[in-house]
């Protein structure tokens, strides 16, 4: 291939990203702006806030709990090499509360949370379910889009802080349980070295998170292709696309937030 | 009245609709015969906006149909899909009602639930299918539970997709009477599909016939058998042998 249709290649594959990312922009705008647009339709806001939120608990429980044991145990074999075995609740809440609470129930949700609705947005898609919705007067990004992305933003903040404080709470099983720490000097230790901006950046993570795996869900739903390989693509496609601009996010926020 | 002028629409290079003409006048039964695949469930679709058409024109009562307020515009129609389309999340009984469930149409939900089973009982479904879900439905149930979900709200104008596919004859029949009787009881226009000759007959002021993209021909239902239209005489007759192609 020569040079000149090589760079023809990437310019057309930059292009049809930067279009992709600006039809994504658009339906977010969309699906935001439907949330303050009445009419709204409280008993699908009331399952959304059910299915997002309440039902993702054990997931984000035991994400939680194994993640911040393990990380008590890394953090005690590792401290060790430079007699910093004593770091451990310092070091669990912090990577608990700044990165890996948020991120693990934002990937969590991702999973579990955008698959399912990309898939029955999807479904209904195919099945002429939407314009089925249309032709009865409701809106679809009203009536589905918009119930899910304000449950999303509001229970995922929720599950990140539940997150992790069963994070911290199992570091400090492990550490009490089989490191020999004191109970109560870890507790202290722990709530001494968390700041407010922690928490707070811990929050707004988990909210953008959630309105990003919310908003995938439901874009690619909506713009499924026909057919049950269709509904395949869209679900594949949306939790690939979440689990990577909650990553990308997370980078970002993490800057915002502890490098200014 | 509905009017569609020269509607084109293609998928990529499927040309479906290649310049459709077609006139309901208010309070009359037009049936749309035609192949499968030819494009009839897309010129519904065209005509309620869920499919924007290439070119050419569609007026409901004189109005260009793609303009004005939406929801006023789709308030006035009742739609059948060819799939039922039913939302499976939700009991039968609030898929007949779901307009009445929600905006301009809300009534209280008991009234609206006895509304849907006063539909249901219409459309040969018993009370007690109204608080099963879809998915435990036949077929056929489905689609009757979509033509209840149609006609809940006593629409100006219903579109019927295929309303007898999958019935035995029995509730065929049941279903045709209906159609017919929504047209002349209640002065409402309407626009059925169907592959089913002895449908046509009993639904029908006029029939349409599509292929190729366009109206082969049109007229009165009794002009039918007569028409002189190799394209309909084929598919009255039922016919491999003809101008429309077996193999599409
Ligand atoms: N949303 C769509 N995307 C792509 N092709 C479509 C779509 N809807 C219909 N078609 C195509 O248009 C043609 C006509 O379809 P349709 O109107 O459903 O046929 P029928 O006359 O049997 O109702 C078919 O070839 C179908 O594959
Ligand atoms: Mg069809």
């Amino acid at each position: 291939m020569n040079p000149l249709s090589l760079l023809g290649e990437l310019g057309r594959a930059i292009l049809t990203m930067f279009a992709a990312f600006g039809r994504v922009a658009l339906f977010a705008l969309d699906a935001v702006s439907h949330i303050f647009r009445p009419p709204f339709y409280p008993r699908e806001f009331g399952i959304a806030l059910l299915n997002i939120g309440w039902l993702s608990l054990p997931v984000v429980g035991l994400t939680a709990i194994f993640t911040g044991g393990a990380l008590a145990l890394q953090i005690y074999a590792g401290g060790a090499r430079f007699n910093a075995e004593a770091v451990v609740p310092q070091i669990v809440a912090i990577g608990m509360v700044r990165e890996l609470g948020p991120v693990l129930v934002g990937l969590m949700i991702a999973a579990r949370v955008t698959s399912s609705i990309a898939a029955e947005i999807a479904t209904m898609k195919v099945t002429e379910q939407i314009d089925a919705l249309v032709t009865l007067s409701t809106h679809p990004m009203k009536y589905l889009t918009a119930p899910r992305v304000l449950a999303a933003l509001i229970t995922v903040p929720l599950l990140v802080a539940v997150g992790d404080i069963i994070g911290i709470a199992g570091g400090y099983t492990v550490a009490t349980q089989n490191l020999g720490f004191n109970p109560a000097a870890y507790l202290k230790n722990t709530v001494d070295f968390l700041e407010l901006r922690d928490i707070v950046s811990s929050l707004v993570k988990g909210a953008a998170f959630g309105v990003i795996a919310a908003i995938m869900g439901c874009y690619y739903g909506m713009s499924s292709g026909r057919g049950a390989q269709g509904v395949g693509r869209a679900t594949k496609g949306s939790v690939e696309a979440a689990a990577v601009l909650i990553l990308a996010a997370n980078f970002v926020l993490t800057g915002v937030f502890f490098s200014l | 009245m509905i009017r569609m002028e020269n509607v084109t629409k293609a998928f990529d290079d499927n040309h479906v609709l290649q310049g459709m003409n077609l006139e309901i006048p208010k309070g009359t039964s037009m049936v749309i015969i035609g192949g499968s695949g030819t494009g009839k469930s897309v010129a519904l679709k065209c005509i309620l906006g869920l499919i924007k058409p290439d070119s050419g024109m569609i007026y409901v009562d004189g109005k260009d149909a793609t303009k004005g307020d939406r929801d006023a515009f789709l308030a006035r129609f009742g739609m059948l899909f060819q799939g039922a389309a039913l939302f499976d999340s939700l009991p039968v009984w609030q898929n007949v009602a779901f307009r009445l469930l929600r905006g301009s149409l809300k009534r209280p939900t008991d009234e609206a639930r006895e509304i849907a089973i006063e539909k249901l009982r219409r459309v040969g479904l018993k009370a007690n299918v109204a608080d099963r879900l879809p998915a435990e439905l036949s077929g056929g149930m489905q689609k009757r539970v979509g033509l209840a979900r149609a006609i809940a709200a006593e629409p100006e104008i219903i579109f019927f997709d295929e309303p007898t596919t999958g019935l035995d004859p029995i509730m065929s029949g049941v279903i045709n009477d209906l159609i017919r009787e929504i047209v002349t009881e209640m002065g409402a226009t309407a626009m059925t599909i169907t592959h089913d000759m002895s449908s046509v007959r009993a639904i029908a002021d006029n029939v349409a016939m599509l292929h190729g993209g366009v109206i082969q021909w049109t007229g009165p239902v009794g002009q039918m058998d007569a028409s002189g239209d190799p394209y309909v005489e084929q598919f009255i007759s039922g016919s491999a042998e003809g101008p429309i192609e077996a193999v599409r």
